[in-house]
């Protein structure tokens, strides 16, 4: 038999595929087999380099990974040569170096997405070979109480972006009676401008699996659903079939990891309603209704799915748990600063010249982001505006890219983290336009349950087309703001509550846009 | 409803059947109908409603509330293009333009030959390859005009 030459690595998720990720695949087998090269092509996550997707990395015996990228079918010949019959494939022009030391990569702190991109996500045995399954084997050694103790003490805040403390939403259900309790994984990445948790579902499944069994350890749960949006089929497929060989495995099932306790999943798929991602809508659609946001109290950690205490937490929240079970909580509430601890995967979108995911501890400025990470606008142009923390987030512009990135500091700047998406804009950008999409969006999304979010919305949009035809006309510039006023107070849910946020935010720090005087910078 | 519409009554009966007892099946049972039909069939609503004891209200308030729910079926080929910030940030609306006029089609409407079906969605989650898109499950990154029309003729050709 022919020894393997080298592994060729070309990630399977979504994003590379929707750049021909496939296509390269297909044309790296069929020039092995003409050259009669053994190679193994492993399909692995993305590391997150988006700019360089597909990104090909090569493996030859002992040595480094190195990257190529972008790399289209066309490429595959010359990157054949290379590799395969020159001294130097470093020379080739797509060569990118050895991954590992691709500065966006190795500045980064990566602790959730440590595994990204360098295993087949599917690989069980990929996963325990880099570490897998340890903070779950700490768990099944420890009581329920024990394993809320470690999450309490790493101050883990949930991600999803309410940042509300784990450890106490874990805490509240562990202490009811009811001898049925749920675990509810949030899979409803409906924030535009964040793709942490499709990536982390697509890349590095199992990481989510151990993060919801020990969660369901912790509180007394024996079954766990994830409500995953729909528009992830990729990471649907990915899921389902992690979760079968983590049950073959049994590292669910009746009693995981032979400890004598019982754990398992369900994925329940949504149908394309951003509110769902609240989690009392969420639990409304999982039990089957129209996704109307609930009344709080009681909070879904008393009574929840079905009437029984529930935790509701987001993907990368429960993705983040397994690294705290292993190390300890006070070794994640080490990193980060102020009360935001541990690290945050930001996902840097819009007008950017190396978009991607950046997981570094709370702290990072917007600009070292925007600038030393993402290398400006991708059009060349001045960068204008930057959205942070999804379609609920201020507009800040530029002369605020200082602002250190942690819950507190973007409250206090009149705005929020959310999920940690960040999108850029250059001088293109009409702020008033964008004003009156956070309202659509609002209308088109709104469950309808309060006035102020239903008619709201409508009545903001139709208010803002006003605005752009008629700019500068202050009678409605004052009902905007009152309409706002009205909308943060008097909303049930965050929907309504924050579209006023995009809103003022815009008429505040771009009232040019509006037809006002401009601010003083 | 245009009468001409047939759907596949045995179909959903089958799926009604198998999913009935499952917690929270109402949804379930939807979310299946529309990944097999490609559509939720209004007339199929009393029928569900029968058989999961629900009122034909309950269950016309859940399929209209999800915007997944198509009401009538789609065209042979569906396009998704995504409108949220950041592939408005790299040129999503003169995309949209281009694709509009392309297929002859609006959004949330199906050509006349029944072709295409032109759908807005609101992320992707790849946002990183902005602008977004999806033909028949097939996802795109980085669309312009002219690749949105390489991808569409690939389709085409098949």
């Amino acid at each position: 038999m022919t020894p393997t030459l080298a592994t060729i690595f070309v990630p399977r998720d979504s994003g590379a595929l929707s750049l021909g990720a496939d296509r390269v695949a297909a044309a790296i087998a069929a020039e092995a087999a003409r050259r009669a090269i053994a190679i193994e092509l492993v399909r692995n996550g993305s590391r997150g380099l988006y700019w360089l997707e597909p990104m090909v990395e090569v493996a030859t015996a002992g040595g480094a990974r190195v990257a190529y990228g972008p790399v289209g079918s066309a490429d595959v010949p010359s990157l054949f040569d290379a590799v395969f019959l020159t001294n130097d494939p470093a020379a080739h022009p797509l060569a990118q170096g050895p991954v590992e030391q691709i500065p966006y990569l190795a500045r980064q702190r990566r602790m959730v997405f440590a595994r990204m991109g360098v295993t087949d996500p599917l690989a069980l045995d990929d996963y325990i070979t880099h570490g897998g399954f340890r903070g779950l084997a700490r768990a099944l050694e420890l009581s329920g109480a024990a394993i809320v103790a470690e999450i309490t003490r790493a101050n883990l805040r949930g991600r999803g972006g309410a940042a509300f403390p784990a450890g106490i939403k874990w805490k509240t259900t562990l202490e009811q009676a009811d001898p049925v309790k749920y675990v509810v994984c949030n899979a409803d990445e409906g924030d535009s401008g964040s793709f942490a948790d499709r990536m982390l579902m697509e890349g590095d499944p199992f990481l989510l699996i151990e993060g919801l069994a020990i969660a369901g350890l912790a509180v007394g749960a024996v079954q766990g659903f994830i409500y995953l949006r729909s528009e992830y089929p990729h990471a649907l497929r990915t899921l389902t079939a992690a979760i079968a060989t983590a049950r073959e495995r049994g590292y669910l099932g009746s009693s995981v990891c032979g400890g004598g306790r019982a754990f398992d999943l369900e994925i329940v798929v949504g149908a394309g309603s951003y509110i769902c991602g609240e989690e009392t809508a969420m639990l409304e659609s999982l039990e089957g209704k129209r996704g109307m946001v609930r009344f709080k109290p009681p909070v879904p950690a008393v009574a929840g799915l079905f009437g029984r205490p529930t935790v509701v937490n987001n993907v990368v929240t429960l993705a983040s748990v397994p690294a705290i079970l292993e190390h300890g909580g006070e070794a994640y509430n080490q990193l980060g600063i102020g009360r935001s601890r541990g690290t945050i995967p930001l996902q840097l979108a819009g007008n950017v010249a190396r978009p991607g995911l950046v997981e570094a501890p709370f702290g990072l400025t917007l600009r070292e982001l925007i600038h030393d990470f993402g290398g400006g606008t991708r059009s060349g142009r001045p960068l204008r505006a930057v959205q942070v923390g999804g379609p609920l987030g201020a507009y800040f512009p530029a002369a605020m890219l200082d602002l250190p990135i942690d819950y507190e500091a973007m409250a206090e700047a009149g705005g929020l983290l959310g999920h940690g998406g960040v999108v850029v804009f250059d001088d293109t950008v009409d702020l008033a336009r964008m004003a009156r999409y956070a309202m659509e969006f609002c209308a088109l999304e709104s469950c309808g349950k309060c006035t102020p979010c239903r008619i709201g919305s409508t009545r903001g949009a139709e208010l803002l087309d006003r605005v752009i035809r008629a700019r500068g006309d202050g009678a409605n510039l004052q009902l905007l703001r009152e309409l706002c006023d009205t909308m943060a107070a008097g909303s049930l849910c965050a929907l309504g509550g924050l579209t006023p946020t995009p809103v003022l935010s815009a008429l505040k720090h771009f009232p040019e846009d509006f037809g006002l005087a401009a601010a003083p910078t | 409803m245009d009468s001409s519409e047939t759907w596949d009554k045995d179909a959903v009966a089958a799926i009604v059947a198998a999913l009935k007892p499952a917690p929270g099946a109402l949804m379930r049972i939807l979310r299946r109908v529309q990944d097999e039909l490609g559509w939720v069939p209004p007339p199929a609503l009393p029928m569900i409603a029968h058989e999961l004891n629900l009122s034909r209200a309950e269950v016309h308030g859940v399929a209209t509330f999800y915007h997944d729910f198509r009401h009538a079926p789609p065209g042979r080929n569906v396009i998704r293009l995504c409108r949220a910030e950041s592939c408005q940030a790299l040129g999503a609306e003169a995309l949209a333009d281009h694709v509009r006029a392309r297929l002859g089609v609006g959004f949330g409407e199906t050509s006349a030959d029944r072709a295409f079906t032109l759908e807005p969605v609101y992320c992707l989650g790849n946002c990183a390859c902005s602008p977004a898109g999806v033909i028949n499950g097939n996802p795109l990154g980085r669309l312009t005009p002219a690749r949105f029309d390489d991808a569409l003729e690939r389709l085409l050709r098949r």
